[in-house]
């Protein structure tokens, strides 16, 4: 471990907890239930050696600030970062603070087979943000992560805690992207305060030749909002996971999903929502376009303790199947042991509308236009939602250009 | 000139049309009028070509070209317009995203250069207007939410946009409120010039006393029964289709 030497004790112990964990219980595989659809446990990248800290690093992928924070990490490790953060916001990492930071980990599954166990015997630059209370950003904070594996392949496990404090509010911007052929295990921890709000925007672009996997575990304390957009295009093999625990009264929640896929890709969209507390909301909606021999999955699980009474609770799995040999797993799931509630899922796998079709070509629209505006409108809606102008371009420019591979490729 | 002859067409196997002859000269504007499920959705939408309606036989050109060799994309830019009976919700597109679309994929066919966003939006607006379309309607996902009514006049609003040369009307007064009927039929009336050929479908007199047809044709059972000056209109409102059903059957 390279950062070993000079880490505190505690993250020292924290560390050594979790590689004994994953030495005793292994890392889950398609036997284990929520693995069953995207079976990486045995997948030749967990051999992929750990990536070293890079010297200098192609910040090509890396956009431009603009007003944005950038935090910049390159196979795990903190680049860049400001030197001036705006007011209310501190930045540390994981081996310079001399305690272990309230509920570090405490979000993770503390038992079974797990890739954030494996996260937390391997990251390097696990960096911690903290927004005090009351505090109200105007620009977002962006964190980018990017994969560099010019020569053989390597691996890295980028870690972000994020504490908001109360009526705190901000947005957060994550971008995966890289080039070569690596594996990139990311966890992020995420906990919202009573009444505090985040917008937190995920754009999944690694390399085609990448395998991406990230938990977020959140926890929402009373009155808190978390509104997400997902986008997922990158990767042989993703699998983004949702973790949200509703802990106080009337926190909402939303996740709004799109991904794109092609040729051999496989996206994995899995999300498990924990509603503990009365009077809280959760939204999910998950879109998708399958091209090609892709495979998409969506698991969507929501339980609903006895304690959540007056839970407001819906999920949606829409995907748009663009070959015969394209598929796509979903599985939506209630469990609910209160008994005031309204909950609500679907899945729809469906083709192109052929009505909305001719409709458009009886306007002199041509054939591969018309079917290009359905798919664009399909999955361009999600990225609507972000309320940041250059954020969203970003995000439909990243989009478009995916879609339009499907068009060369159709 | 819209030529028709013999046209024959299946469903799913089921026949539909039993052959349909009809001439529509350039200038004039015939009326169809018929029984529930007698075929006359079915007759605009072989005109326009849409997939699963096989013609089994006859032929239909529109100014010597033969129709149903062109592609449904093809007629649109040689000038063939059908007003839906039902126009389609596409959830996510945007109007003026599509009728941009559409009145450029329509002026590049034609040879004309196509309009920028500026010269579009002024256009699109003025058009709107004049039809009472709401300019908060052109930045919706088409047609997604619309009323009946609503839905009719945007019908309207891209058939002034595309400027066509045959239009082929179905039920476009059906929804409409009587204010929204006036405008609308004013909105056709205006289009109608020597240079171009209109089929209206209706079940009602009413929109034929401002669009005055030259011709009127009733179609039952897959044909046309009967044609007419515009007073077989009336005559029809009064009568109804009893006499050409069992003649049909
Ligand atoms: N997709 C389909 N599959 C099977 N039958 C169909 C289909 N579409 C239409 N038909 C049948 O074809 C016949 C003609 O339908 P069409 O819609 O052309 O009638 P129409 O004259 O327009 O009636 P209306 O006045 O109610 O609009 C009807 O019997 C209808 O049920
Ligand atoms: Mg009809």
């Amino acid at each position: 471990m390279s950062s070993a030497l000079s880490s505190p004790a505690w993250l020292q112990s924290l560390r050594q907890t979790a590689r004994d964990r994953l030495e005793s219980d292994g890392l889950p595989g398609r036997r284990d239930e929520a693995w069953k659809y995207t079976d990486v446990g045995r997948l030749e990248v967990m051999a992929y050696p750990l990536a070293e800290r890079p010297g200098s690093p192609d910040l090509t992928a890396a956009p431009a600030s603009g007003e944005r924070t950038q935090l910049i990490l390159v196979n795990g490790f903190l680049h860049s970062a400001p030197a001036q953060l705006p007011a209310g916001v501190s930045l540390t990492r994981l081996q310079d603070a001399q305690e272990v930071p309230a509920l570090l980990g405490r979000l993770l599954p503390e038992q079974g087979k797990s890739f954030a166990t494996m996260n937390s015997a391997l990251f390097e630059d696990g960096l911690v943000l903290q927004i005090e209370a009351h505090t109200d950003l105007e620009h977002p904070i962006e964190l980018i992560s990017l994969g560099q594996a010019d020569g053989p392949p390597v691996a890295f496990h980028p870690r972000l805690l994020l504490v908001m404090g109360k009526g705190a509010r901000a947005t957060l911007v994550e971008r995966h992207a890289g080039q070569g052929q690596y594996f990139s295990n990311s966890v992020a921890e995420l906990l919202l305060a009573e009444d505090s709000c985040l917008s937190h925007y995920v754009l999944q672009d690694e390399a085609m030749t990448a395998v991406h996997l990230a938990l977020t575990a959140l926890r929402q304390d009373r009155g808190s909002r978390y509104q997400a957009v997902l986008v997922q295009t990158g990767g042989r093999l993703s699998r983004h996971e949702m973790l949200p625990f509703l802990e106080g009264e009337g926190a909402s929640f939303s996740i709004e999903g799109a991904y794109v896929a092609r040729d051999q890709q496989h996206i994995d969209n899995t999300t498990f929502v924990v509603h503990r507390a009365p009077g809280c909301q959760s939204q999910q909606v998950f879109k998708g376009v399958l091209a090609e021999a892709s495979r998409g999955v969506f698991q969507g699980s929501v339980l609903v303790e006895r304690t959540a009474q007056k839970t407001n609770a819906h999920q949606l799995s829409k995907a748009l199947l663009l070959s015969d040999r394209a598929e796509m797993d979903a599985k939506p799931e209630l469990e609910i042991y209160a008994d005031d509630v309204k909950c609500g899922h679907g899945a729809t796998i469906g083709d192109i509308d052929e009505n909305a079709l001719f409709y458009l070509r009886a306007r002199g629209i041509d054939d591969k236009t018309a079917r290009q505006l359905l798919i664009n409108a399909f999955v361009a809606e999600v990225v609507e939602s972000i309320a940041d102008d250059s954020v969203r371009a970003a995000f439909l420019a990243a989009l478009a250009q995916h879609l339009s591979h499907l068009e060369a490729t159709a | 000139m819209l030529e028709i002859k013999n046209l024959q067409a299946t469903i799913d196997g089921k026949e539909i049309l039993k052959g349909i002859d009809l001439v529509i000269p350039d200038g004039e504007v015939h009326a169809i009028m018929g029984p529930n499920g007698s075929g006359k959705s079915t007759l605009s939408y072989v005109l326009a070509g849409r997939d699963g309606y096989q013609v089994t036989g006859g032929s239909a050109h529109y100014r010597g070209q033969d129709l149903l060799a062109l592609n449904t994309e093809e007629r649109a830019r040689l000038g063939v317009f059908l007003a839906f009976q039902y126009p389609v919700e596409i959830p996510g597109v945007t109007g003026i995203n599509f009728l941009k679309t559409a009145v450029n994929a329509v002026r590049r066919s034609r040879g004309e250069s196509e309009l920028d966003a500026m010269q579009f939006l002024k256009l699109a607006r003025k058009k709107a207007k004049e039809l009472g379309v709401g300019e908060e309607m052109l930045r919706r996902a088409v047609n997604t939410g619309f009323s009946g009514g609503e839905k009719k006049r945007y019908e309207a609003l891209q058939m002034a946009l595309l400027e066509p040369s045959l239009l082929i009307l179905d039920e476009t007064d059906s929804g409409l409120d009587i204010d929204a009927l006036k405008v609308v039929s004013e909105g056709v009336v205006a289009l109608r010039s020597p240079k171009r050929a209109m089929l209206v479908i209706t079940h009602y007199q009413r929109i034929l006393d401002y669009i005055i047809p030259d011709r009127v044709h009733v179609l039952a059972g897959g044909k046309i029964v009967q044609s007419g000056s515009k007073e077989l209109a009336q005559e029809l409102e009064r009568t109804g289709y009893a006499q050409f059903t069992g003649q049909a059957a």
